[in-house]
């Protein structure tokens, strides 16, 4: 059990009483790349908000390594070494893609740090390795707000691996992009994978069944199944509330 | 890179001239009547500088400058008061019938005191309540709103405490700054210049702080907040900085009101002192601190224009400037010049701007 990152236990929220997630089990350990699927309205981007500390869970806790995120604010989680990619793109537009790169440096996260910040060749060779990582080096000087939408999702990627986190929360990275971006982007993620555990919601079947090693299927806020893709395929349970025929 | 120079260029091009234009032009074209009034709106760039910072870069729209720009300016009253009126109590106090000088007013007898006071006071002020307030994800008009609110208490207060703040009235009459004469023709001149020197510190120092990777992260909170704190960063703290620095600047505005004009009162504490502020750098860009600079001057200068001849008009004017602003130049007249320029630079070299 060393080997396990995240471990949600008996995790329930509601919003003024529609039950988002409903005492989900959940666990991930290092090196997987865990893919959540599963109807809207399932839970899943509840789910990863609760981890990322978006959204406060009313029961349950999640134990990343030996913390309890419940417990914690955004930037501490974030500190701690987990990196969340939000559905929609969140980039920052007015600045260029060297700016939003070098905001997701993790050091310097004070005032003063930031204040007096400078720009060091280790940390210059990072940002270039990283903008290599998520094919945006060409576009180091470019404004986030005149990327394309694929673009865009590499760019928020390329913000967590700044960071470096052991755990990376990925909602729907592929969504908009073209097939060619798509490939690109699977590429990446085995890439990056090796050495932490990244857990990804997808809605794209090809896509999943390309890069996960595991999935977990959500139905109503609740585990509905777990398995390898072809286990997930043939379970008439999923068939029926999400594949279809 | 091509619009990344014809955006830096303009800025330094314009702080050249505001130099130029203050420390040669005003004084030898302009009597003392006007160099007087430039002084009046000088202490408001400085305050706008503040503003450029808040507003502009970290998002916060502060409509309760005038509170702190108070603060400072009755922590300078206070020091100069006492020195005019020594060895008796302020002719205020006595007029209300307050017999012994408030223990809070005596430290005030130090300048090295007041000068710290009005260094840590409104800053240590800014610093809690905005921290408080941003920690529990408050911001935006709500935020606005209550600092409207601080500034409108304020001036309540000063106005209901006659006998130790003047009142209605405020303080006024000032003789001198530690033994020096502050009225004396001679000395409004040094005050002028010693204007121009702490504004184009704050500038720097304005500058700097966007220049900085805090500055970025300014942007960014202004932009996405939600995305920042998960960058890792503490965002309330940054943000409660950046409205710090500016509540600096404005008390440092308020302390060089009392010295320059000889009066502060609760007008200047009031809503639409604050108000005022915030249209200086509206007008002047509020990404620009040389355009606020401007904008305070601009905009100082036609009040004293506009309300000279036509008094009841001025409020109706500043109002409607601010809905022409709004709507029409968003980022000011630094905005204007830059799509201004930019454009030429386009027209000029196409074959550079791919």
């Amino acid at each position: 059990m060393s080997s396990v990152i995240l471990s949600v236990q008996e995790l329930s929220v509601s919003f003024d009483g529609f039950v988002a997630v409903d005492g989900l089990n959940f666990a991930v350990e290092r090196n997987e790349l865990r893919c959540v699927i599963g109807p809207n309205g399932a839970g899943k981007t509840t789910l990863l908000d609760m981890i990322c500390g978006k959204t406060k869970p009313s029961h349950g806790t999640i134990k990343f390594k030996d913390l309890e995120l419940t417990a914690m604010v955004e930037y501490e989680i974030t500190r701690a070494g987990v990196g969340r990619k939000f559905q929609t793109p969140a980039v920052y537009e007015d600045l260029t893609v060297l700016e939003n790169l070098e905001i997701s440096y993790p050091e310097q996260r004070g005032i003063f740090g930031s204040l007096f910040f400078r720009r060091t060749p280790d940390y210059r060779l990072r940002i270039d390795e990283v903008a290599d990582q998520v094919y945006l080096r060409e576009l180091l000087d470019t404004k986030a707000g005149l990327l394309s939408h694929g673009q865009k999702q590499w760019l928020e990627i390329g913000m967590l691996l700044m960071q470096d986190p052991e755990l990376m929360l990925l909602d729907e990275p592929v969504a908009g992009m073209s097939a060619r971006e798509r490939e690109l982007t699977a590429d990446l993620l085995k890439k990056i994978a090796p050495g932490r555990c990244v857990v990804l919601i997808e809605h794209d079947m090809a896509f999943v069944r390309s890069i996960a090693h595991k999935v977990t299927v959500l139905h109503q806020g609740k585990l509905l199944a777990e398995g390898t893709m072809e286990n997930i395929q043939s379970d008439e349970r999923v068939i029926d509330v999400y594949l279809g025929s | 890179m091509t619009m990344l120079r014809a955006v830096n260029k303009p800025g330094l091009v314009a702080a050249i001239s505001l130099a130029l234009l203050l420390l040669v032009v005003f004084p030898t074209v302009l009597g003392s009547y006007w160099l007087n009034l430039i002084s009046k709106y000088l202490v408001f760039a400085i305050v706008g500088v503040g503003i450029v910072l808040a507003w502009g870069y970290g998002g916060i729209l502060s409509l309760g400058q005038g509170l702190f720009f108070g603060i400072g300016g009755y922590l300078m009253a206070m020091y100069l008061k006492l020195q005019a009126s020594a060895p008796d109590l302020p002719d205020f106090m006595i007029w209300s019938s307050t017999e012994v000088l408030p223990w809070w007013w005596r430290p005030y007898h130090s300048l090295s005191v007041t000068l710290i006071s009005i260094a840590i006071i409104p800053a240590a002020l800014a610093f809690v309540f905005s921290y408080a307030v941003f920690r529990k994800r408050v911001g935006g008009v709500y935020f606005a709103i209550v600092t409207l609110a601080l500034a409108l208490t304020l001036t309540v207060m000063l106005v209901g405490q006659q006998g130790y703040t003047g009142g209605a009235n405020g303080i006024t009459d000032f003789k001198t700054l530690a033994g020096m004469s502050i009225i004396s023709n001679k000395a409004k001149v040094v005050l002028y210049f010693v204007q121009i020197v702490i504004l184009f510190v704050v500038m720097g120092i304005g500058t700097a702080i966007i220049k900085s990777r805090l500055g970025k992260i300014l942007i960014a909170i202004r932009d996405r907040e939600d995305r920042v704190r998960f960058s890792g960063y503490d965002t309330a703290l940054f943000k409660a900085f950046i409205f710090t620095v500016s509540a600096f600047f404005s008390a440092l505005g308020g302390a060089l009101y009392s010295l320059q004009v000889g009066l502060i009162t609760p007008t200047l504490v009031g809503v639409v002192a604050s108000i005022e502020m915030i249209i200086y750098v509206a007008v002047g860009g509020r990404l620009s601190i040389v355009g606020a600079v401007f904008g305070a001057l601009l905009v100082g200068w036609s009040k004293s224009v506009i309300s000279e001849s036509f008094p009841t008009v001025w409020l109706l004017f500043l109002g409607g400037l601010f809905i022409v602003i709004t709507m029409f130049l968003p980022s000011g007249l630094a905005g204007l010049l830059i799509r201004l320029r930019f454009r030429r630079v386009t027209n000029a070299a196409p074959e550079r701007t791919q």
